[in-house]
């Protein structure tokens, strides 16, 4: 493991705290043409996941627009800064969304 | 300055040459970037120990040739993967000793339209203290689309030096050259930028605002291209409609060059034969050597053909898509969208198959979709069913209202495509339960113009690669099997003794070859056959075949002594078994034919594809797996088949 890796594993990325919370929406919960801001992520979200997650612009506090979904709605096409990154259905549930 | 052509470590070395390394995301413009600076000067290897590509080249400054190193695509230095981890120790001085020479400076590539999210790798690069210019690339794009950026402010924000290259502008590139002539004169940043996520948020926010950037605005005509390309249904109908010309392509434009390749390689062997006058020379320069040169040749329509298509489906930007629509079906499988054009190329042929798996990202999904390519029908296998469908099924033979041999044909296509579906799902399930640790993402490009020069390139880099790599191989086996099918060689005398006339060419060939050390071979692996049916004659075919699949028809030609060693139907329909309790029966029997016809849709016959898979992992453990797993396969599935249809027949 190299010196930079180590330190940018020490990043915290924080849990919304709204696991199990009734009504707490995440990034699959939306429908193309929505828009929300991250609020967080899931607990049973590795954090080497979340960290992967905040490099690719899926940060807390970032806006989201959900731009379309493949033919069987599985992967999805997020805008997050300025880009179209593509991710399954099963990483956008662990994504915590609240309204933009 | 020498090369290793061995896989790890370094691919370029040499003592006192400057090496730089190019960072940046995938989609960012640094390939076209790496191929201005280096042209057809670049060389391809793996990092020590895992699957990824390694890309090196030479480029001139005035201060002479330097080494630049293109890093795979990343969005962080913060590694998920064991592959990305030895990339980031690339990076660590501290971790020079492996090979991995630190490079001297670094160049960040970074789209200027995704400038919000790549400051965030700029950050994790500047945290290396390696010394770093950085590259903006796509400020064209960024004008059309409304916006901007005053580099000169950003270079003062970041304290690096900023150069923008629009799609290796050759200006441009001599600027960035002129800068690599003096590293050691390279600013460095007088605070290191934070790493925790609310700061470094807060830093992009503060280098942005500073360098006046003006965010860029929807790319509209990519929308609008989407809105069809990526329809649930006009998507798919494109989607087909571009995979059945991709594929017809590689095909028709590629088959009938092979077809010219082989006939003259076919000619050059005999104008060799008839002109030399010793008869092992004749063998070894007609036979051996040009029939191995051209084997080696006949691959290569294919490969251009291919890494063409691919290099503009992916400079255009279709590729992300098509691996987009493509992506549930290829998660059936363990694998993820981007698998599924090497797969589809495997139909062709196994070999570009496995060369197109360097667009996976993850090293668990190369391996796995590497293992499972070879399953798929690919052309050479096309004249073995051929002969051998001709003997089980009878040509008027009819089921419904098609032709029973098409039928039993695309039978065998279905079964090689579930059966490679499925190795694929196993092998990547082997590689660890990874699904959340290493989540599947993939950034839509916008859709651009592809550069020509870029396909040319790749199209160079794959041919020269394979000939330089693989063509040994594939020379050495064939010779090898030459010697092993004609020796020991049989002077007139013993001829005449054993009856055979000299002058008869078709059987004076025959008797060579049933006394050759190949067939004490054949007779050797007997009991390993003997349960599927297969006497020492097919054992020769067989072990002739581990060369390339097609060989097999002509061998058993020669072996049954045949009139047309290419089209021995009849022949071998009318071969007897010699001895045991079968002995004067037909040898050809269906359920004998069916496990015939079964082990060559699972067995790894073709030395090529072994070499090839060498080449792609740096290790021989992986051919090894390949080879066993699927030996095993098919001799299993053949038994099978022999039982199933002899319960039928």
């Amino acid at each position: 493991m190299s010196t930079v890796s180590r330190l940018l594993a020490q990043r915290v990325t924080p849990t919304s705290g709204a696991d199990g919370i009734l009504g707490t929406r995440t990034l699959a919960d939306l429908q193309p043409g929505d828009r929300a801001r991250i609020s967080g992520y899931a607990v049973d979200l590795p954090a080497a996941t979340r960290r992967r997650l905040v490099d690719l612009g899926f940060a807390p506090g970032g806006v989201v627009d959900v731009v379309r979904r493949a033919p069987a709605h599985d992967p999805v096409v997020y805008r997050v800064a300025e880009t179209e990154m593509a991710i399954r259905r099963v990483l956008a549930r662990g994504i915590h969304v609240e309204r933009a | 300055m020498s090369e290793h052509r061995h896989g790890g470590g370094a691919v370029l070395t040499g003592r006192g040459t400057r090496r730089f390394a190019l960072v940046g995301s995938p989609n960012s413009g640094k390939t076209t970037l790496f191929n201005a600076l280096t042209g057809l000067k670049a060389k391809t290897g793996n990092y020590p120990g895992v699957t990824v590509a390694r890309y090196e080249g030479l480029t001139s400054t005035g201060a002479g040739d330097v080494i630049v190193e293109d890093l795979p695509g990343t969005y962080s230095l913060d590694p998920i993967s064991p592959d990305e981890v030895v990339v980031t120790e690339v990076l660590d001085p501290a971790i020079g000793e492996h090979g991995t020479p630190t490079p001297d400076g670094l160049v960040a590539v970074l789209d200027a339209t995704a400038l919000r999210r790549s400051l965030g790798l700029l950050a994790h690069v500047l945290r290396t203290g390696l010394p770093t210019v950085l590259v903006l690339t796509f400020t064209d794009d960024l004008a059309r689309r409304a916006g901007s950026v005053d580099t000169a402010a950003l270079a003062a924000a970041l304290g690096v030096r900023v150069v923008p290259v629009t799609a290796g502008n050759r200006s441009q590139v001599a600027a960035l050259r002129r800068m690599l002539e003096s590293v050691d004169e390279w600013p460095a940043p007088a605070v290191l930028p934070p790493t925790e996520p609310v700061e470094a948020a807060a830093w992009t926010r503060s280098v942005l605002g500073r360098a006046a950037y003006e965010v860029p605005e929807v790319d509209l005509r990519t929308r609008r291209i989407d809105a069809v390309l990526l329809h649930p249904l006009w998507g798919s109908v494109v989607f087909f409609a571009t995979m059945f010309a991709f594929f017809q392509t590689i095909f028709a434009v590629a088959a009938p060059v092979q077809g010219w390749v082989e006939s003259l390689f076919g000619r050059l062997g005999t104008v060799a034969q008839e002109h030399i006058g010793n008869p092992w020379l004749a063998g070894l320069v007609g036979q051996a050597l040009l029939g191995g040169v051209g084997g080696v040749l006949v691959f290569l329509p294919q490969i251009a053909m291919l890494f063409v298509l691919i290099a503009l489906l992916e400079g255009v930007g279709y590729l992300s898509r098509a691996a987009f629509l493509m992506d549930r079906v290829m998660a059936k499988a363990g694998l993820e969208g981007r698998a599924f054009v090497s797969l589809l190329s495997s139909f062709a042929c196994a070999i570009p198959g496995i060369m197109a798996t360097r667009s996976l990202p993850s090293a668990r999904d190369r391996l796995a979709t590497m293992m499972a390519a070879p399953l798929m029908t690919c052309s050479a296998r096309l004249p073995v069913y051929v002969l051998l469908i001709g003997i089980l099924v009878p040509d008027g033979a009819r089921v419904g209202p098609f032709g029973a041999q098409g039928v039993v044909m695309f039978g065998l296509y279905v079964l090689g495509a579930l059966s490679a579906m499925t190795a694929a799902w196993v092998f990547s399930r082997l590689g660890g339960r990874t699904s959340l640790a290493m989540p599947f993402y993939m950034e839509m490009p916008s859709y651009r113009l592809p550069k020509p020069s870029t396909a040319a390139i790749a199209v160079w880099e794959a041919c020269t690669a394979f000939l330089r790599k693989v063509g040994t191989i594939i020379l050495v086996t064939t010779v090898a099997l030459w010697a092993l099918l004609s020796f020991p060689a049989r002077g007139t005398d013993e001829l005449g003794a054993a009856g055979v006339d000299p002058s008869d060419q078709v059987a004076v060939s025959a008797y060579v070859l049933d006394h050759s050390y190949a067939a004490d071979l054949g007779h050797a692996v007997e009991p390993v056959f003997e349960p599927l049916g297969y006497d020492w004659r097919i054992n020769i075919g067989i072990l002739s075949s581990l060369a390339a699949r097609e060989t097999f028809v002509a061998t058993l030609g020669q072996v049954g002594a045949a009139d047309n060693p290419d089209d021995p139907g009849a022949a071998l329909r009318a071969m007897t078994v010699e001895s045991g309790p079968r002995a004067g029966q037909p040898l050809f029997t269906a359920p004998v034919t069916a496990s015939l016809l079964v082990f060559f849709v699972y067995a790894l016959q073709c030395m090529s594809t072994i070499g090839v898979m060498r080449r792609e992992t740096g290790t021989w453990r992986w051919p090894g797996i390949a080879f066993g797993y699927m030996f095993v396969l098919a001799w299993g599935m053949a038994l099978l088949a022999r039982t199933l249809v002899g319960l039928f027949a």
